[in-house]
């Protein structure tokens, strides 16, 4: 088993046709995921790499019975794009793009509240289901199907995490960056319950990073209520106060934010921080030990 | 984007948001001929810089003759303004504003931010006005009124209802009609302007009965400056580090920070995780360097440029995780960069990902001087062998 997306997953390409966007229809379909379709306004009738192109993701979804949404459309139009592939009812959205206004993506939450559609991102790499099928821009061959999630705020520092766990033996069930930004579909939260009722899944790995109260949420939840092992890293622990350290979201402001308060936050909640990041892939085989992962 | 006090109070006052009168100054000759404009005394003297801790770092003045207000601005203006926000070195006023001095009955404080946790626009009110609000929610977080807000209604006037009408003691009626006019012009400023930040901090009821913004301060979302173009045009480059400057040029993730090993990352988080790894390795880092996923090679030469202009750097490590940004790319643009400067210290490079074999091959055929880190814990202690031979 994996989460959210699988074998049977049909990906549509929103913004198909952009450099970034018919690049990683490539990369997707070279790692085995069905790309069944693209959509880019007014280039209907097209094919990128052989996979047909429509006007909207309705037809896309009527014609090629696409279940999942991978966007690439840029950010003044990316909020409209995640708005459409909902209203469509696409099970999960993954979207890529960064630099989406902040107020957009208030928009985009609130329509998602009462909908069963799952966002994940803005400004984030994607998922991967190991050896099944990627949604997304992370390098495919670093991974490896096994029994760890990974849960991330960033982008190539989850594919350093990852490398790592490769190295050590420990594959993955599913990979998932959340996104960068202040606004996000998804949390931590959202995919720890998942991963609870996951069988292949044996333990966590979760990466966080200054800004906001995401990982001391987190960490209130699986004190409370998840009882397979975490190993967390948090990014950003030399980072100074009031700058935005690349990512919108990476920001320590108003006394919030800090590392240092969320390694407490989940060093409380029991869960092992690997405060050395060259060292993570062996924290996390110390930590699942007899467990076995694999 | 921070805007200055004076421009935050412009957008107020064509908002319907009340701000005392006021005129700004770049020298202070001006200030003879504004004193006979502006009602007073007394008057306030106010730096403009964009970093927050003015009134405690003396860059906040009252004064009460006309002779005053000239020496004041002499002492403010072209020198170096510290606060704690600012670091050690200060920040140079250029300009100042002068407004006429307001008597003051109560203080409220008065915000309108994004709320992460709930992913809402979220206004926050507060009658511990013209105090540190941080330290106002620590020690009592009763004090702090929060209204969320719904995008598709905005802002509802039961919502100004429900904040106003628990101060103690309440509000003669005429100041609780101003005070929800100014909350429903404050959230109107925020949606229309793309905020992500206004702030006022004291917005005051005056002895008179009036409600006046006595502070203002307004930061937009950098991700919609594409759709305000005419906030655009009220960026201050002058408040920024010139070495950042002309980062933002190749749109380069730089900030400088106080340490002397460069740093040159792709991705945010993995660039903030390698300044964690240096610091843990005993040195300091000098700046936060993301190439971004489609770095050019011209962008990492400017990157590399710009790492090597910081004469406090003693060493300069390249970590690389390719995946969009292909390590062949990177190669390239650090030798290109090292053709224009010479590079005076030890470079250590780890590269891993999309295209590794061959940005390793470029690397190594080069005349360039450099160490190979295989992974990121030889890295750390590379790093600090070479920041303890030179240090």
């Amino acid at each position: 088993m994996s989460i959210l997306v699988d074998e049977k997953t049909r990906v549509v390409v929103q913004g198909i046709t952009g450099r970034e966007g018919a690049f990683h229809t490539r990369q997707m379909l070279d790692y085995g995921t069905e790309v069944a379709a693209g959509v880019t306004p007014g280039k209907g009738g097209k094919q990128v790499d052989g996979v047909p192109v429509f006007n909207t993701v309705q037809e896309a979804i009527e014609k090629e019975e696409v279940n999942t949404s991978c966007i690439f459309v840029p950010p003044p139009f990316a909020g409209d794009a995640i708005i459409e592939a909902a209203s469509a009812d696409l099970g999960v959205i993954v979207c890529i793009t960064e630099g989406i206004p902040i107020l957009d993506m208030v928009k985009v939450t609130s329509f998602l509240k009462d909908r069963d559609t799952v966002l994940i991102g803005p400004n984030c790499p994607g998922i991967i289901s190991p050896g099944k099928t990627k949604v997304g821009i992370m390098p495919g061959p670093i991974h490896r199907q096994g029994g760890m999630a990974v849960i991330s705020r960033s982008g190539t520092l989850t594919y350093e995490v990852v490398d790592q766990l490769t190295r050590v033996g420990l594959g993955q069930s599913t990979c998932i960056g959340i996104g960068g930004d202040p606004v996000i579909g998804t949390t931590f939260i959202d995919h720890l319950m998942r991963f609870k009722e996951d069988i292949e899944t044996k333990g966590v790995i979760l990466i966080g990073e200054i800004g906001g109260t995401a990982e001391e949420e987190a960490a209130d939840y699986i004190r409370k209520d998840f009882d397979k092992p975490v190993i967390a890293f948090i990014a950003g622990q030399t980072a100074p106060p009031g700058r935005r350290m690349g990512h919108a979201g990476a920001i320590i402001s108003g006394g919030q934010g800090k590392a240092e308060d969320k390694i407490k936050a989940l060093q409380a909640a029991g869960i092992t921080v690997a405060l050395d990041l060259g060292a993570l892939g062996k924290t996390a085989l110390e930590v699942m030990g007899d467990i076995g992962a694999n | 984007m921070k805007l200055h006090e004076f421009q935050a109070k412009d957008i107020f006052r064509k908002s319907g948001i009340p701000v005392p009168n006021g005129q700004l100054i770049t020298s202070s000759d001006q200030a003879t001929k504004v004193v006979q404009i502006i009602n007073g005394p007394p008057w306030v003297i106010k730096a403009q810089i964009h970093a927050g801790g003015r009134g405690k770092g003396g860059g906040v003045k009252v004064v009460h003759y006309p002779y005053e207000v000239v020496t004041a601005t002499e002492d403010l203006l072209g020198k170096p303004l510290v606060t704690r926000q600012t670091g050690p070195d200060g920040v140079i006023v250029n300009q100042i504003l002068i407004e006429e001095g307001i008597k003051i009955d109560r203080e409220f404080y008065l915000s309108m931010a994004i709320d992460r946790s709930r992913s809402e626009s979220t206004m926050i009110f507060s009658q511990a006005g013209g105090m540190d609000i941080e330290e106002v929610a620590v020690e009592s977080p009763e004090l702090i009124l929060k209204e969320h807000i719904n995008p598709a209604g905005g802002w509802m006037t039961y919502q100004a209802r429900n904040l106003i009408y628990r101060l103690d003691p309440p509000l003669l009626p005429a100041a609780v009609e101003e005070l929800m006019s100014v909350m429903a012009n404050v959230y109107k400023v925020f949606v229309t302007h793309d905020c992500s930040l206004v702030e006022i901090n004291p917005l005051v009821i005056t002895k008179s009965g009036k409600v006046v913004a006595l502070d203002a301060k307004i930061s937009i979302d950098d991700n919609a400056l594409f759709r305000q173009k005419e906030l655009l045009k009220l960026d201050d480059p002058r408040e920024k580090d010139p070495l950042e400057l002309m980062a933002e040029k190749y749109h380069l993730n730089y900030i400088r920070l106080d340490g002397n090993v460069g740093a040159m990352v792709n991705g945010a988080g993995l660039a903030m995780a390698t300044m964690d790894v240096i610091k843990m390795a005993g040195a300091d880092p000098a700046n936060f360097l993301d190439v971004g996923g489609g770095a050019s090679e011209e962008m990492i030469t400017k990157g590399f440029e710009i790492i090597l202009k910081d004469r406090r750097v003693q060493a300069i490590l390249v970590n690389i995780f390719g995946g969009i940004l292909r390590c062949d790319v990177l190669a390239r643009g650090v030798l290109a960069a090292a053709e224009k400067t010479s590079i005076r210290v030890p470079l250590i490079v780890r590269l891993e990902g999309t295209n590794v074999e061959e940005g390793r091959k470029i690397l190594r055929n080069s005349k360039l001087k450099f160490l190979v880190a295989k992974d990121l814990a030889e890295a750390a202690v590379l790093v600090a062998k070479q920041v303890s031979k030179t240090g």
